[in-house]
């Protein structure tokens, strides 16, 4: 699997892809590490689920359509079966995590009080 | 039409997998559409109703992908910032109010706002019609509107 035989635009085009999205999954990966609360780092991982992967299959069938002169599309159906999956995922912890908070009670439960909107920068208990 | 393929929109997307997964031919399209039609059967034993969608608004599903695919983008972009740079604002509960109702077109929803990074779906009360998300940057955006629009609007013409 050599480049050697792409023209140069398409080279250039797939390599800014797939940089793109390892680097987007990268500061994804951060926001896990550094964002502050459980709900806050909720969203960081969404980063290499979204374009993160959408990039990269967008290189893969770019790369792979020109090599072989046939237009490759199965690498739609990871990003399908990533972006259907993940809320499955988001939303268990999510669920999970606000029922512990509202039980220990550091969150009043946010769906009971009329305007009160906050209550995500409490940190989860340790 | 309803007994041969009571889930029409799961057989046509079984069509289209298998025809991906494998070379397009013939013999392919026959194979891949005998098993599109068991697994559209089999499902109807467990779940014989399927969703209601209005074909005349099914041409919504193009504009509808297309904010979405433009949503994700931006909202990568404010993710990746907040986390390279602090936060601007701060992130919590929001509570939106919803006319949309059934298990597909909730599901759709849901693969929006936590496709998108700034937003996530955390919880649905079923009685009062009520959809907790939240948000990692509350920076005076009308969340409630944005999701009613953007996202509700469409989904109520697509689903009957």
């Amino acid at each position: 699997m050599s480049g050697a035989d792409l023209p140069l635009w398409a080279a250039v085009l797939i390599a800014a892809l797939v940089v793109i999205g390892s680097t987007l999954t990268l500061i994804g990966a951060l926001g896990l590490l550094s964002l502050r609360s459980f709900y806050d780092r909720l969203h960081a991982p969404a980063l290499g689920a979204s374009w993160g992967t959408g990039a990269v299959i967008l290189a893969s069938m770019a790369l792979f359509s020109l090599q072989g002169g046939t237009l490759q599309l199965h690498e739609i159906i990871i990003g399908v079966f990533v972006m259907v999956t993940t809320p499955v995922a988001t939303m268990i912890l999510g669920r999970a995590a606000l029922t512990r908070d509202v039980a220990d009670g550091l969150i009043a439960a946010p769906g009971s009080e009329p305007g009160s909107e906050t209550g995500g920068d409490q940190s989860p208990p340790a | 039409m309803k007994r041969f393929l009571p889930h029409p929109v799961l057989s046509l997307a079984l069509v289209l997998m298998w025809l991906l997964l494998t070379r397009f031919s013939l013999g392919q399209l026959l194979l891949g559409g005998a098993v599109a039609l068991v697994a559209g059967r089999a499902l109807a034993t467990i779940e014989p109703e399927g969703p209601r969608i209005r074909l005349g608004a099914l041409w919504r599903v193009v504009p509808l992908t297309a904010v979405v695919f433009a949503d994700i983008l931006k909202s990568n972009l404010l993710v990746a910032r907040r986390i390279l740079r602090g936060a601007r604002a701060p992130s919590g509960f929001v509570r939106v109010p919803l006319r949309l109702r059934g298990p597909m077109p909730l599901a759709v929803l849901a693969l929006i706002l936590t496709a998108t990074p700034g937003s996530a779906w955390m919880s649905w009360d079923e009685e009062k019609g009520e959809l907790l998300v939240h948000v990692l940057e509350l920076d005076g955006t009308d969340w409630p509107a944005l999701i009613r629009d953007r996202y509700e609007a469409p989904l109520l013409e697509i689903f009957a």
